[in-house]
């Protein structure tokens, strides 16, 4: 408990990221309204009945935020995981094992960080087809190459150290090494990255949906509504404001929470 | 040497490839060792000195392994040597518990049984002086001198009968070094280990050692008893390196 005082951007993140999560996850259970559902008149402006207003249709804003964040939410969620899961893989085999495989993988991965990933997923959907698995798929790829780089260069500094030279000479199992011995001394860059990887996930699964190729209509999510919002901005601010301000309490929670994460690793 | 051998080498020669440059055109090919042979007996601590650079490192990395490009015999007449690092910050997996750190060697000599590891464990930190709530601490928590005593117990506790302690003292002060060679002589008596002990401190191999090799550039000059090379030295540079320690 001392140590999140003496650590204000872990507390305040951990805040905003937390009450950020909880809504979304209540938002998959219950919204006041139906997300796709036109329950009022075009426009109300915020009040009592509508939290946030409604739009274009007569939706109710809020309801709709709450799930276009959830839809966001777990798209990002599982970009990361897998970018993350293959980085991982990728990245410990290239930086234990080394040689030219190694060589190999690490300039394709420096090629694919070469162009903006935004425009390489715009590709990949636009050959594949738009919905969020081509988009989980076409970003989850992009994802891989930021992980694997992270992994590789711990496990390159970690695999000469005397501790896995004594677990060598013990007969430990190669896999054994990799993951039980050299991975969790990679948590402390792994976990910030993570946060950082949620943050680029959620901007860029918005950017894509706010450009027409991700999450199709009438479902919501954050970008198609952002984009949405922005013919209205002077006759219906609030809804352009309340898409807006809902990305950035997301990614300014996340991202207080990797400033606080990589601090703490410092201290320790 | 005494009773039945532990190690025999035979005319070992290591060798060490310059680093390749990036356009694949490899370095020379030095040599590090020329004709070195020994051999350890059980229970027998041999010392081998020498200055830093000499190849007393490559010897010990030869031997373990390591090093792989070398020709001659290296014969073990009983299970893999373990190994003590000479900075015991570098030597323990700082991610780790200390109980972790040594049930690894445990669980990787094939011991399933968890409590009879954990039993094992506790045994080894009593053995060496620590308590066990020391299991459930981080490497960062733990001195240089504890740390060591970790190393070595993680070294000893599946029993080997060697170990090659490469400078297991020098990072350590003066007080902590007398504590950790009582513990290894300690362990030596108990376990019936022998060890090669390397060393550029005389003053240690002499407290420690039943002899001792002397090398210079790779070459072993002189191996005696450590009386017999303390009063009687043979070859010039045992001499000077004699005179340099007084």
């Amino acid at each position: 408990m001392k140590k999140l005082i003496h650590n204000p951007f872990l507390l305040i993140g951990g805040c905003i990221s937390g009450v950020m999560t909880a809504l979304i996850l209540v938002g998959y259970v219950w919204t006041p309204y139906s997300a796709t559902a036109m329950e009022g008149s075009k426009f109300d402006s915020p009040s009592l009945v509508h939290l946030l207003g409604t739009d274009s249709y007569g939706r109710d804003i809020f309801s709709r935020v709450l799930s276009g964040a959830g839809t966001s939410f777990w798209i990002a969620l599982c970009v990361v995981a897998i970018g993350c899961a293959a980085g991982i893989l990728i990245g410990s085999l290239c930086g234990y094992y080394g040689g030219p495989a190694d060589l190999i993988l690490t300039r394709v991965c420096d090629s694919i960080t070469a162009f903006p990933s935004i425009l390489l997923a715009l590709v990949i959907v636009s050959v594949v087809g738009g919905g969020a698995v081509n988009v989980v798929i076409a970003l989850g790829i992009l994802f891989i190459p930021s992980f694997a780089r992270i992994v590789r260069g711990e496990f390159t500094r970690c695999r000469d150290l005397n501790y896995i030279r004594s677990a060598r000479l013990m007969g430990v199992s190669d896999a054994r090494i990799m993951f039980c011995h050299i991975l969790p001394n990679t948590l402390p860059v792994l976990l910030p990255a993570i946060t950082i990887g949620f943050n680029n996930a959620i901007l860029s699964e918005a950017s894509m949906s706010f450009l027409g190729l991700g999450i199709q209509p009438p479902n919501a999510s954050l970008g198609s509504m952002l984009s949405d919002s922005q013919i209205y901005l002077k006759s219906a601010p609030w809804y352009a404001m309340s898409v807006g301000g809902t990305m950035v309490l997301l990614i300014l929670g996340f991202s207080l929470l990797s400033e606080g994460l990589q601090r703490q690793a410092r201290q320790n | 040497m005494q009773g039945e051998p532990v190690l025999e080498v035979r005319h070992l020669n290591s060798y060490y490839q310059e680093n390749a440059s990036i356009f694949g055109r490899k370095g020379p090919r030095r040599q590090i060792l020329h004709d070195v042979s020994f051999s350890i007996g059980r229970g027998e601590i041999v010392g081998l000195v020498g200055e830093s650079g000499c190849g007393k490192t490559t010897l010990s990395r030869t031997i373990l392994g390591i090093v792989k490009d070398y020709d001659g015999e290296i014969i073990h007449h009983s299970q893999r040597p373990q190994m003590v690092f000479q900075d015991p910050f570098s030597s323990l997996n700082p991610a780790r518990t200390i109980g972790w750190i040594l049930e690894e060697p445990l669980r990787a000599s094939g011991i399933r049984d968890k409590a009879a590891r954990k039993a094992a464990v506790a045994d080894m930190l009593r053995r060496i002086g620590l308590d066990e709530s020391y299991a459930g601490r981080r490497p960062s928590e733990l001195s240089g001198g504890q740390r060591q005593r970790i190393s070595i117990a993680s070294a000893v506790i599946t029993h080997p009968k060697l170990i090659l302690a490469d400078e297991p003292v020098s990072a350590l002060d003066v007080t902590i070094q007398a504590q950790i060679l009582r513990l290894l002589v300690e362990l030596q008596r108990d376990y019936d280990l022998s060890y090669l002990f390397i060393s550029h401190d005389l003053n240690v191999v002499y407290q420690l050692c039943s002899r001792v090799m002397v090398m210079k550039e790779g070459v072993i000059v002189e191996e005696n008893t450590v009386e017999a090379l303390f009063d009687h030295p043979q070859h010039p540079y045992t001499r000077q390196l004699l005179a340099a320690s007084l």
